[in-house]
């Protein structure tokens, strides 16, 4: 079974997702971060869905997901590098993935994770 | 062959010039190019009338060459701009310059109902193919007219400006939202102002559409700013109680242009 690699860097977490993705793989991952999160202690997990052509119902569901989760351990979620097929198909799906933070490129992300956690120092 | 086409027949072989004559000044037409038609037109109805061809069958192979050259006279009209009752009109101005050949060669009432009725269906041909030619040409139009009318601009750096013209259906909706989201991903702009100042009405569906886009904007990891709301939009936004979800809005495309440049960091001044 495919499984989906999860690489530190630092305080972020980094997933690159370059295959089809199944349900089964995506529950898998699903876990597999909630615990890495835990683990390492990360406040920030990047998701690079550059590669993706196809994103069903249930993949939008699992970055709503995960970006949920992400957020009670106290990581801020990004989804970044979306294909515009994807955006318009997801739209129409009625997905609009509330909640999840979104950006262009992993540049524009990490940019993105760096404010975060500098809103977070403020805030706390 | 029917004897009443054959007396039609004998008619049409007469004198050629003076039924063109007749038909033209019928048709009050003076231009050359038109009685070069007419003449091809008479030329062949007469080989398709010899060669046996019968005239209660004006849709068989036979009267193929008579028929486009019927639908080259439509469609050149059609394209000149002239409306469908000159077109017919001149077909049926045919008639009379007929009749009178017809019933100086001695045919009978049933040899002018035949004459009568082919120049008849041949009319019918015109106005049909007519119309034809017209539909093409409107469907082309609109085709263009999609194109045209979803231009993505790059107003500044990370900043891309869409001004929506005309009435936004879903297929435009479509078109514009495909083309902007490309433009995001190649130019990797931050931001998309969609300017909706030449969108006529806004209703319930047309707010669907831009919230879509708006969506799908944000999906992409880039904002939108929607710009160009005339007063009367605003209420009526308010009065059918859509929800912008948190969408900036500005009056003008200059306004949206300022937010957009606060936004990533530029600041515009005077020099002097």
């Amino acid at each position: 079974m495919d499984r989906i690699p999860i690489l530190r860097m630092g305080k972020t977490l980094l997933v690159t997702i370059q295959v089809d993705m199944q349900d089964q793989t995506a529950l898998t991952l699903q876990d597999d971060l909630a615990n890495e999160i835990a683990k390492t202690g990360a406040n920030g997990v990047m998701i690079d869905i550059s590669a993706m052509e196809i994103v069903d119902s249930f993949v939008g569901r699992m970055l709503s997901s995960i970006s949920g989760i992400a957020g009670i351990l106290s990581a801020t979620t990004v989804v970044v590098g979306m294909q515009p097929a994807v955006a318009i198909t997801l739209v129409e799906l009625g997905l609009s993935l509330e909640g999840v933070r979104t950006a262009l490129n992993v540049e524009r992300g990490i940019a993105l994770l760096d404010r975060a956690r500098e809103e977070a120092q403020i805030g706390s | 062959m029917h004897t009443e086409d054959h007396s039609l027949l004998n008619a049409l072989r007469g004198d050629e010039g003076a039924i063109i004559d007749a038909w033209m000044q019928e048709a009050s037409s003076k231009d050359a190019r038109q009685r070069a038609q007419a003449l091809e037109i008479l030329k062949l109805l007469r080989d398709a009338l010899a060669s046996g061809s019968d005239t209660n069958r004006l849709e068989s192979p036979e009267w193929d060459g008579l028929r486009s050259a019927l639908t080259e006279l439509s469609s050149s009209r059609a394209a000149q701009g002239q409306s469908a009752s000159d077109t017919n009109v001149f077909v049926l101005a045919l008639k009379k310059p007929l009749f009178a050949a017809v019933s100086e060669k001695g045919g009978d009432a049933a040899a002018l109902w035949t004459m009568s009725r082919t120049v008849d269906k041949l009319a019918q041909h015109t106005v049909t193919t007519f119309q034809e030619a017209r539909e093409n040409i409107i469907r082309r139009q609109q085709e263009e007219l999609l194109e045209l009318s979803t231009p993505v601009v790059k107003l500044w750096e990370g900043v891309l400006a869409v001004p929506m013209i005309g009435v936004l259906d879903s297929s435009r909706t479509q078109m514009v939202m495909e083309a902007l989201l490309q433009k995001i991903v190649e130019t990797g702009s931050e931001l998309a102002i969609i300017d909706i100042t030449g969108v006529p009405t806004v209703d319930t569906l047309v707010a669907q559409h831009l919230l879509k886009t708006v969506s799908a904007i944000r999906l992409m990891g880039a904002d939108c700013i929607i710009s160009g709301i005339r007063p009367q939009i605003a209420q009526t936004i308010v009065h059918l109680g859509i929800d912008l979800q948190g969408v900036s809005t500005k009056a003008t495309l200059a306004d949206a242009l300022a937010l957009a440049l606060q936004r990533t960091g530029w600041r515009v001044t005077r020099a002097v």
